[in-house]
This record gives structure tokens, C-alpha cells and sequence, in this order.
């Protein structure tokens, strides 16, 4: 947190002894507070001053991690309010709901459902992190052999959700291993709870149904040794959810205030299959920790993945797509060659364009360190001998009968140049990527 | 002891925008559009006011897209080959807000239809639908400024929503505008500075503030969409401490981007992983309309049916309980 000189001052020895090589006390905790010297400078301070000084130096939102090893999801430890601001560092746990009153047959369809939620996309595989498996039987024999049905079956972390204490007692052995999250404390069970996380060093989850009950119980849960807590305020409207998550954040955030500094936890209310993802959109965008849906079609999960992956994408980066060539569609050895940057906003609007097309071409994204194509020319980042080089080096040549290249028609000055460079024929395309098609149509007429 | 939650407390508003007029003001509307007027970020409901909701306005051409996606085409049957039923479909039966028009055909590379043919049909839509209208143009300049300036005077009074003004290409639309008093919408590359440059510029000619729709671009979700949300986060804050010149309301045409990335459009067939296409195209538009809402969005520009369905449903639960 962000304590000013004064207040560390007041846990200084007031000595003014300047063996940390400040004049005065003052001076010292003035820098301190500035974070431009470390604490131990002061050979001086004392034990309990130091908990107090360090203490205030932890993250506002602490981290919590479910799983353990590779598939381990790491959530909270976030900085800002809005991501250009700095950037979203932890992303949103996707998870699905699982009951564990379903039969053999429809669980095992379930979980071969729920294995199938990853996607490639953009040279990437984004995927569901959880499963949360609620013990709607209430009965404990029936919950454990679902869990462990789930544990044989899929790699996914998990959240054991229970009302009874004693039922997730009894279950835990069968998935401990795993480093579950445990769902969850109230105000009527959280000793038996939080006596139940610490023996088995598990993350736990805490709900009331307001944020002032929520920061009075994990209070007491923390003063009962427990420290990794996962917040929920329960089922509500999404506009209210909307604020409690926001509130959340900001109090962390802003007035370090520790009781309510732990990642979140949201379950969708909708049961309308579209509305239940975009409410679990809405929350997703707006600080969610965990986000667990009922709906489990790839249809549904795959734009609610692809919300998180944009919205944590880091804002300072450029997002850049690797410089080489793409084949759009069947080409041929005569199909069509363009070049553009690679930047991905540039590259996926032009391959989009031409996909649009239904004529396939060759589209080549060359280094431009991830400038969009005016940006990159005017920076000379995308220059005749620059795309004279990617069409060399691409391995291009071999894979077509002709040599012609088409360019964007903002460059249409690189022409000449870029002719007597490359020795390819330049053919100068459209300015917008939206004039592709057409110009694709035409070029094959 | 009772917890205080630090609420924001704002300066300034997002302007009020109305687009449409009913006769009492010199249009033949049945009712008027009115978006903006936020003192809060979006759906904070408990520290400010959202006193208008966000609305849908489905888009419709001038000439039948054919080559939309099957999935996106359906829903309107034969009613795409004509404008008038088109909007007139999407106004009864999917419960449009308002219509955008695209004079997509009017582009001298696609069918090049003549400004005389595009005030037909623009006045004729007038005559048959009672919403307000939008009308953008093909997307080239030179016929743009012919077009949308003589669409402009035959609309003389209706108060329509008239884009894209950009940076490079303004003066002509702006002062037709000006003249026969329409709303305006202000173009900007994803670029905050450029998106300012450009109300500036159009204020300068004496155009109204509060006539102006700021469209900050537009990206499909997976696609780049993160850049438009934060532009339009960065821009509400300025205009909530006082920066005028970016306190106008957003438009944001998801449809038309959404429907072009191959994760709403591809077939199931192409793409086995992905699902059903006809639940998939409408989601993804759906989706990305939704993080645009979540940024600040006021006009939405969509186009299945089922995604506006469910964007309006959606709304509907961000702004349920506004006064409790
Ligand atoms: S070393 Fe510690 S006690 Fe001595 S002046 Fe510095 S802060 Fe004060």
C-alpha cells in the first residue's frame, strides 16, 4: 500500500542516528515512502515496526493460485482499475458448472463435452481452467464419486462446491492433490471451513451477501490462519454484480482496504444460453476472478474465451502475428500474393478480406515490429527493401508459378523501388483492406 | 462498523443526443432516439446516471448483400433485395430501434447507383418507416460528398444520422449538415488524439457539439477489439473531467465487423471444433456488442436478428433497477 512519509516515520526510531545515510528519520522515510530505498537501509527498526512497514508492502489484491503444477490458474495481483492504464496481468478463470446429480451416462458425456473446450485461434489455444462440481445430491458418496470421476477424466483445476462441511470433509481425500478451491465459507460455517482449508493449505472461497458482510468474515477468516480467499456476493442482478465487482476493485485498489483485497468469484444467472454468455462477458471485462457457466457448448465458450484473451492482452505490446507467408484458402501456384505488416490488427483485417473473397491467395506479413502499414512506412519499417527481403527469404518463389506482388495502395510510392529490388511485377492494391475483395474479383476476371 | 465504498463522483457529462424529429420539430418521425448523458461509467448505476439507455440500430443496404454468410442472410428471407421491406422487417419484427442505411451500391467499384437513386430511396425509406434513420455512405470520398450532400437536403427536417466524417474528408458533409440540420458522425483510427482532431475540426466549422456521434472504429471481438475498448474507456474519462471535445456519444458498427472474421461466419463443416455457425455468427456479434456496451457504446450498428434480440436483452438487465 501506499503509506506516506509520516506514517512510516511514526514506526521509525526517531534517532536521527543517519546510519542509512539520510540525515534525519524523516528524510529516510520520505524515500521509503517514495520506494527509492529499501527498508533494511535502517539497521535500527524494530520487529514489530518492520511487520507493520513490510505488511504494507504486499499487493492490494492478493494472489491466489488453484492447481498446482502447469495447469495452475493464478488469479488477483491486478494493479489497475483500466487496462491501459497499466495492463490486466491475471486472467479471468473460465470454468463450467458440473452437478453431481447427474447419472453415469450424462456426466461422462459432460466431461468428454467439457475436454473439448480449447480452441486454436490465431496461432494460439485458449481454454476453460475449471470445473466446478456442486453437490446438488447432498449426499456425500455421490459427490465424492463424481469428483473423482472428473479427477480420472480431465486435467481442468477444480472448485468443490457444498453446503455441508462434513460432505466436503469427507471428499476432499479423493482430490486434494490437486489444490482445489473450497466453496464455500459463510457466516454459519466459516470456522469448520477455514479449519478445513488450513489442514489441507487450500484456497477457500467466502460469501455474504454484501460487501460490508463479506470484509467482516474474511477478517475472522484470515485471523483463523487462512489467507488465500476467493470473494462471492452471491446470486443478484448482473448490473449489481457489476458494481459489487467494481467496488471490490477500487476499495483494494484505491483505500487498500485489505478485507476485500482477494480475487472474485462470479456464477452466471441467465439461463438463456446467449444471455448467460454475455453476462459472463460483462463480468469477464469488469474484474471477475472466476467466471463458472452453466453452458458448455463450444459455440458459447469460444467468444467468452476469446473476451479474456482481449481483454488481458498486454496494451503496451503491439500484437504482432509472426512475419511469413500465409495461405488463404486452397491456393494454387498461380493464386495471388500480397504483402502487409505484422501487425495483427493489419494482418487479420487483410486476411479476413481476402477469406471474404472466396478467392484464394498467399498473404505474406512481414517484420514491420508490429506497425500497421502507414505507421510502419512512415516509421521505415515497411520499406521496398524490407518486402524485397521477406519476398527473397519466405520461401515464397518456390511455392508459385508467377511473380507478382500486390501492395497496399497507401505505398504505392514503394512501386518502383520495390521492382528494382525484388525483380517481382508490382501491382498496386487497394488502400483499404475493405477494397480487397474487389480488387481480387477483378484482378481474376 | 458500516463500510464505505469509495464511489466516483464525476464533473461532467457525456453530451445528449437525439437523433430523428417528430412533426412538432419539422420531421415526420413517430418518435426521436435520444442517447448519451452519462455521469457515471457504464451500468454504475449507484454513482451516476445513465439517463438514456443504449440503443440498437439494425443495418440494412441499399443493394442485397449476397455475399453475406447463409447463417447471417436467413433470417431475412427475400427481404434483403428490398430496402424499404428490409428495414421495415427489421423495425416489426426485430424490434430495431432505429434503421442504418449503408448506400453501399453507390460506390462507383460496386454497382455505382446515382445520387438521384439513392435520395429515392432514401426518401421513400422516410415515407415508409417511422424510426429514426441513419445513412452512411459507400465508403468513397468523392461520391460520398455527391451523395450524402444531396441526401441531406431531400432529408431537410428529419434530424437523420449522417457518416462518415473523417479527418481527411469532412468539410462536405459537414456543412450540409450544418445546413439542413442532421447529426454527424465524427470517424477516428483507433487513435484517441485523431478522434478529437476531428470534433474539433467539425465544431470549428460551427457545427453543434451535442449533434455529433463519435465512432472511435469499430474491431470484431478476437480481432482487435481491445483497442477500440480502451480508447473508448480513455475518451469517457477525459470527457467525464471536462474534456469537451470528447463527450460525445459512441456509435459502433459491430455487425459489419463482426460478421467478418471467420469465427462468426465460417460453417460448422470448416470448422467442427467451433459448433453450430447459426448459434456461433449471432453470438460473436452478440459478444462483441456487449464489451462494446461494457466500454461506453450508445449506438450499436448490428445486424442478425437473434444477436439484437440478445443485446437488447442484455441491456435490458444492465440498466434493471436504475432507481433502486
Ligand atoms: S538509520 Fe534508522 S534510525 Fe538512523 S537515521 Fe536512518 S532511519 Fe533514523
Amino acid at each position: 500500500m501506499a503509506l506516506s512519509g509520516l506514517e512510516i516515520y511514526k514506526h521509525l526510531p526517531k534517532t536521527n542516528c543517519k546510519d542509512c545515510g539520510f540525515p534525519t528519520c524523516l528524510a529516510f522515510a520520505m524515500q521509503l515512502a517514495a520506494k527509492k530505498v529499501s527498508l533494511d537501509k535502517c539497521p535500527h527498526v524494530s520487529e514489530e515496526a518492520k511487520k507493520v512497514l513490510e505488511g504494507a508492502s504486499q499487493p492490494p489484491i492478493r494472489l491466489v493460485t488453484i492447481g498446482t503444477g502447469e495447469n495452475k490458474l493464478e488469479l488477483g495481483n491486478e494493479t489497475v482499475m483500466f487496462r491501459h492504464e497499466e495492463r490486466f496481468y491475471h486472467p479471468a478463470g473460465i470454468g463450467v458448472l458440473v452437478e453431481d446429480t447427474l447419472d453415469d451416462n450424462a456426466l461422462k458425456s459432460r466431461i468428454d463435452k467439457i475436454n473439448k473446450l480449447k480452441f486454436e485461434r490465431v496461432g494460439r489455444e485458449i481454454k476453460i481452467d475449471l470445473i466446478a462440481v456442486k453437490n446438488s445430491s447432498k449426499s456425500a458418496a455421490q459427490f465424492a464419486k463424481v469428483i473423482k470421476a472428473i479427477v480420472e477424466k480431465t486435467k481442468l483445476n477444480l472448485i468443490l462446491m457444498s453446503e455441508n462441511v462434513g460432505n466436503l470433509k469427507e471428499c476432499i481425500k479423493v482430490a486434494k492433490e490437486k489444490k482445489p478451491l473450497l466453496y464455500c465459507a459463510t457466516k454459519s460455517n466459516y470456522q469448520e471451513m477455514a479449519q478445513l482449508a488450513k489442514e489441507h493449505s487450500l484456497p477457500l472461497a467466502v460469501h455474504a451477501e454484501n460487501l460490508e458482510e463479506l470484509a467482516d468474515l474474511t477478517q475472522k477468516i484470515v485471523s483463523l490462519g487462512v489467507q488465500d480467499l476467493v470473494l462471492d456476493t452471491g446470486p443478484k442482478s448482473p448490473r449489481k454484480k457489476i458494481c459489487d465487482l467494481t467496488y471490490t476493485r477500487r476499495m483494494a485498489l484505491k483505500k487498500t482496504f485489505r478485507p476485500l483485497g482477494y480475487p472474485t468469484i462470479v456464477f452466471t444467472q441467465s439461463s438463456e444460453p446467449n444471455d448467460e454468455v454475455c453476462e459472463a462477458a460483462g463480468y469477464v471485462v469488469k474484474y471477475a476472478g472466476i467466471v463458472i457457466t452453466k453452458g458448455a457448448e463450444p459455440w458459447q465458450l469460444l467468444p467468452l474465451l476469446t473476451v479474456r484473451s482481449d481483454i488481458y492482452t498486454d496494451p503496451q505490446k503491439p500484437v504482432q502475428v509472426e512475419p511469413k507467408v500465409y495461405e488463404i484458402g486452397a491456393v494454387k501456384k498461380t493464386s495471388p500474393v500480397l504483402v502487409t505488416t505484422n501487425f495483427s490488427i493489419t494482418y487479420f483485417t487483410v486476411a479476413g478480406e481476402v477469406e471474404a473473397s472466396k478467392i484464394p491467395a498467399y498473404v505474406i506479413s512481414c517484420d514491420a515490429e508490429g506497425m500497421s502499414v502507414l505507421t510502419a512506412w512512415a516509421a521505415e519499417k515497411f520499406t521496398a527493401e524490407s518486402i524485397a527481403k521477406m519476398l527473397d527469404t519466405s520461401g515464397i518463389s518456390g511455392r508459385i508459378s508467377h511473380k507478382n506482388v500486390v501492395i497496399p495502395g497507401y505505398v504505392a510510392v514503394l512501386s518502383g523501388k520495390l521492382e528494382e529490388e525484388s525483380g517481382w511485377k508490382v501491382l498496386v492494391g487497394p488502400k483499404e483492406a475493405s477494397g480487397i475483395p474487389s480488387y481480387l474479383r477483378s484482378m481474376a476476371s | 462498523m458500516a463500510l464505505e465504498l469509495l464511489k466516483e463522483r464525476w464533473s461532467s457529462a457525456i453530451n445528449v443526443l437525439k437523433v430523428g424529429a417528430v412533426k412538432e420539430e419539422g420531421g415526420t418521425r413517430a418518435s426521436a432516439i435520444t442517447v448519451g448523458g452519462q455521469t457515471t461509467l457504464p451500468f454504475l448505476l449507484d454513482e451516476g446516471g445513465m439517463p438514456h439507455r443504449p440503443v440498437v440500430a439494425m443495418e440494412i443496404f441499399d443493394v442485397a448483400p449476397l455475399e453475406w454468410p447463409v447463417s447471417l442472410l436467413e433470417p431475412f428471407g427475400d427481404a434483403v433485395k428490398d430496402p424499404v421491406k428490409w428495414a421495415k422487417k427489421c423495425i416489426n419484427e426485430f424490434k430495431a430501434d432505429l434503421i442504418c442505411l449503408t448506400l453501399k451500391g453507390t460506390h462507383p467499384e460496386a454497382e455505382n447507383i446515382s445520387a438521384d437513386k439513392a435520395v429515392e430511396l432514401v426518401k421513400n425509406m422516410l415515407k415508409e418507416i417511422s424510426t429514426p434513420l441513419i445513412i452512411i455512405g459507400s465508403g468513397d470520398k468523392e461520391k460520398d460528398n455527391d451523395v450524402l450532400a444531396r441526401c441531406s437536403q431531400a432529408t431537410k427536417g428529419e434530424n437523420c444520422l449522417f457518416g462518415l466524417a473523417a479527418q481527411d474528408n469532412f468539410k462536405t458533409l459537414v456543412a450540409s449538415c450544418m445546413a439542413d440540420d442532421h447529426c454527424i458522425i465524427a470517424d477516428s483510427p483507433i487513435d484517441i488524439n485523431i478522434a478529437k482532431q476531428v470534433n474539433i475540426l467539425i465544431t470549428d466549422m460551427g457545427f453543434k457539439p451535442e449533434k455529433i456521434a463519435m465512432h472511435p472504429s469499430t474491431a470484431a471481438l478476437g480481432y482487435g477489439m481491445e483497442y477500440v475498448y480502451s480508447i473508448m474507456e480513455r475518451s469517457r474519462l477525459a470527457a467525464f473531467v471536462g474534456d469537451k471535445m470528447l463527450a460525445m456519444p459512441f456509435i459502433i458498427f459491430v455487425g459489419q465487423e463482426a460478421w467478418k472474421v471467420k469465427e462468426a461466419a465460417a460453417n460448422v463443416a470448416d470448422e467442427p471444433g467451433w459448433g453450430d455457425e447459426r448459434m456461433r455468427g449471432p453470438l460473436w456479434e452478440a459478444a462483441t456488442a456487449v464489451a462494446m456496451l461494457h466500454a461506453g457504446a450508445d449506438i450499436l450498428v448490428m445486424r442478425h436478428p437473434e444477436a439484437v434480440a440478445t443485446v437488447k436483452r442484455s441491456i435490458d438487465s444492465m440498466m434493471k433497477g436504475n432507481n433502486d
